[in-house]
């Protein structure tokens, strides 16, 4: 009997702390709600088992193993001595994938940010000032919308290769085509970035606290960047990892026309490629290097997914 | 007493795909320091376009400012520059809004909007800012008010919203508050509560406040001069007591009918102005009322009444002398 009356005092201890603790801080809120995503959770661990692939791998081994070539073993087989197999001139593939998955990273994400810096810049000054500049800046992105992007990349490539010399970040020496690619991705991908952007400032300078905003005197440059845009951060953020998976497939496709990466470096995408001829008969090389765009492509989706969720404040109360 | 803002012959168009909207047709009004001007009207009849273009906040395109003159301390607004038109805003006129919830910015923290008129016009810092707010906040009754600072408008109930919009329009001492029905929203107890405290505002910052509503009830508590308006005309204007009294229009005759009373019995029907008001993009030729009204002569529908201004106390627009029913 007092053992009960014990337990409900220390129940009624329990809730009363619980009431008397201070209120919780906006990220805290977030990142209870991002923890309860298992599937963010999830995208989360894809992505630091991704990123330590590509950097704890290189400790063991060098570029210089990544790029060597021995024809004695071409088109081995995984094997303990070679866990991923060799391909047609009989490169590590272990090894090529771990120096590969850092280029189809950095393309990915640099891509990405060049491509949402033009698209929420034209997006929302489209929406926002309306009228003629409207009409203009939307031609435009009609006009880049309608040139297959395709071509767009390989004329772009071509224009800009060989313009940008090498060059060496975190002791390594990047070929300028990759700083030609990040360009010719992020310039052919921006427009539906563009055209979510400005269709939700359409919608959000119609709100009263814009007008609000500007009765207390914000100048158009602080309403669009510090009223507007944090409100449209959700759909820029699931388009931003959406336009990285298309971003490391956009280099495979460039790669595989010519003007992309060129091997011996490698990259994700053209190992992708040199496996065209070998589909059926060695299937380790194209295996590999597409399970971990799979994995980085969806890892980054599902981390995409629960930021959403986490970061709406407008769904804040709902759930708690 | 010169008046803080005055709107001289305001006329207001907005140009749509149907056709010219005519919004404001030559209204004036003038508020004074430390007075409270209520603008009362049925929905649609320009109360909110003729002080958003004192504003200059009208969406330009569609919306027009064809003529008249917008005095602000002796300025004339409509020759500002945008630049110009910026720093009036919020640091000399400042506007409470219908809808306490959606006038927030959900993204950003109450303190961060409260604070930014102040940092954009006085140009202090984040932490004087800060402090600034958390005294208005105090200001305007919301309790613990350093921890609310940081909260975002979804930790706000409706009334205290309406307290922080309060603590917003008043961060740089506007000499003009204008208050865009800012009870609609609220529930009764809590109307009494906002009325409260800008009438007491008022008074401690000798602000002119222009009050737009369509409650009467509400304007016989807060103002001391009323303005009636009707399809973008002004009807009729005069000091309170006189409208209340002896309301002179007929249109402001019906407004007063038709609100409930205390003293009638339960049976009686709720009094009501028949029909709706006129299409702005159509008005009629004569006195855009006259359709409804129930003193109409054939000139009111022929010749719009100009409003007599030719005693200040009570200013009426009507062919109609409605104590006798006879032509003026």
């Amino acid at each position: 009997m007092s053992s009960t009356t014990t337990d409900s005092t220390d129940v009624t201890w329990k809730s009363l702390e619980i009431a008397e603790r201070p209120p919780l801080t906006p990220t805290q809120v977030a990142w209870r709600r991002f923890r309860r995503h298992k599937m963010a959770i999830a995208g989360i661990f894809m992505l630091v088992a991704i990123i330590l692939y590509v950097t704890v791998g290189t400790f063991f081994f060098t570029e210089a193993e990544a790029n060597y070539t021995d024809l004695s073993i071409k088109l081995s087989p995984p094997s303990l001595e070679h866990p991923f197999g060799t391909d047609m001139v009989g490169r590590d593939l272990f090894a090529r994938t771990i120096y590969g998955g850092q280029i189809s990273i950095i393309i990915g994400l640099f891509a990405v940010f060049v491509s949402i810096i033009l698209g929420v810049l034209i997006g929302a000054v489209s929406g926002y000032y309306g009228g003629a500049t409207d009409s203009v800046l939307m031609r435009f992105t009609e006009a880049m919308f309608n040139i297959p992007s395709l071509f767009l990349l390989i004329i772009l490539g071509k224009v800009l290769s060989g313009k940008i010399a090498n060059f060496n970040l975190l002791g390594r020496s990047f070929s300028g085509s990759v700083v030609v690619i990040i360009a010719v991705i992020g310039i052919t991908s921006w427009m539906y970035l563009a055209r979510i952007v400005r269709a939700n400032v359409l919608s959000l300078k119609e709100q009263e606290f814009i007008t609000a905003a500007r009765c207390t005197g914000t100048s158009n440059f602080s309403i669009i960047f510090s009223h507007i845009l944090p409100n449209t951060t959700a759909p820029i953020i699931v388009s931003a990892t959406l336009l990285v998976a298309a971003a490391i497939l956009a280099e495979a496709y460039v790669s595989f026309l010519g003007v992309g990466v060129q091997p011996p470096t490698p990259t994700w995408g053209n190992m992708l490629d040199q496996a065209y001829h070998h589909l059926e008969r060695e299937p380790w090389m194209w295996f590999f290097p597409g399970v971990l765009i799979l994995m980085t492509v969806l890892g980054i989706n599902f981390v995409g997914d629960g930021l959403r969720d986490a970061l709406d404040p407008r769904a804040l109360s709902e759930s708690e | 007493m010169d008046p803080v803002l005055e709107l001289i012959n305001l006329v207001v168009h907005f140009h749509t795909q149907d056709g010219i909207v005519y919004a404001v047709n030559g209204v004036s009004y003038a508020a004074e320091a430390g007075k409270t001007l209520g603008i009362v009207g049925e929905s649609g009849c320009g109360k909110s376009v003729s002080v958003l273009s004192a504003m200059r906040l009208i969406p330009e395109p569609p919306g027009k400012i064809v003529a008249g003159e917008i005095f602000y301390q002796g300025q004339d607004l409509l020759k500002l520059d945008k630049a110009g038109m910026q720093d009036i805003r919020g640091k000399e006129m400042a506007m409470i809004f219908q809808d306490p919830m959606t006038s927030f910015n959900p993204v950003l923290t109450i303190g961060h909007q409260i604070s930014e008129s102040s940092i954009v016009h006085f140009g202090i810092g984040q932490k004087e800012a800060r402090q600034r707010s958390v005294e208005l906040l105090e200001l305007v009754g919301i309790p613990q008010a350093v921890d609310r600072f940081d909260d975002y408008p979804h930790q706000f109930s409706g009334g205290m919203r309406q307290r922080a919009m309060i603590a917003m329009a008043l961060s740089c001492n506007p000499s003009v508050l204008i208050a865009d029905e800012p009870t609609t929203a609220l529930d009764v107890t809590i109307q009494a509560q906002i009325v409260d405290l800008i009438k007491d505002l008022s008074e401690r910052f000798d602000m002119a406040i222009i009050w737009i509503t369509h409650d009467l009830g509400v304007i016989a508590e807060i103002a001391d001069r009323v303005v009636v308006m009707y399809a973008g005309y002004v009807v009729e204007e005069a000091d309170v007591f006189d409208l209340f009294e002896n309301p002179s229009h007929p249109y402001t005759l019906a407004l007063l009918k038709s609100l409930p009373r205390v003293d009638t019995y339960s049976s009686e029907k709720l009094a009501t102005i028949p029909g709706s008001p006129p299409d702005c993009l159509s008005l009629p030729p004569g006195c855009p009322f006259a359709p409804r009204c129930v003193y109409a002569v054939d000139q009111c529908r022929h010749e719009n009444p100009p409003l007599d201004q030719s005693s200040f106390e009570h200013q009426i627009a009507c062919w109609v002398d409605i104590t006798t029913g006879r032509e003026r």
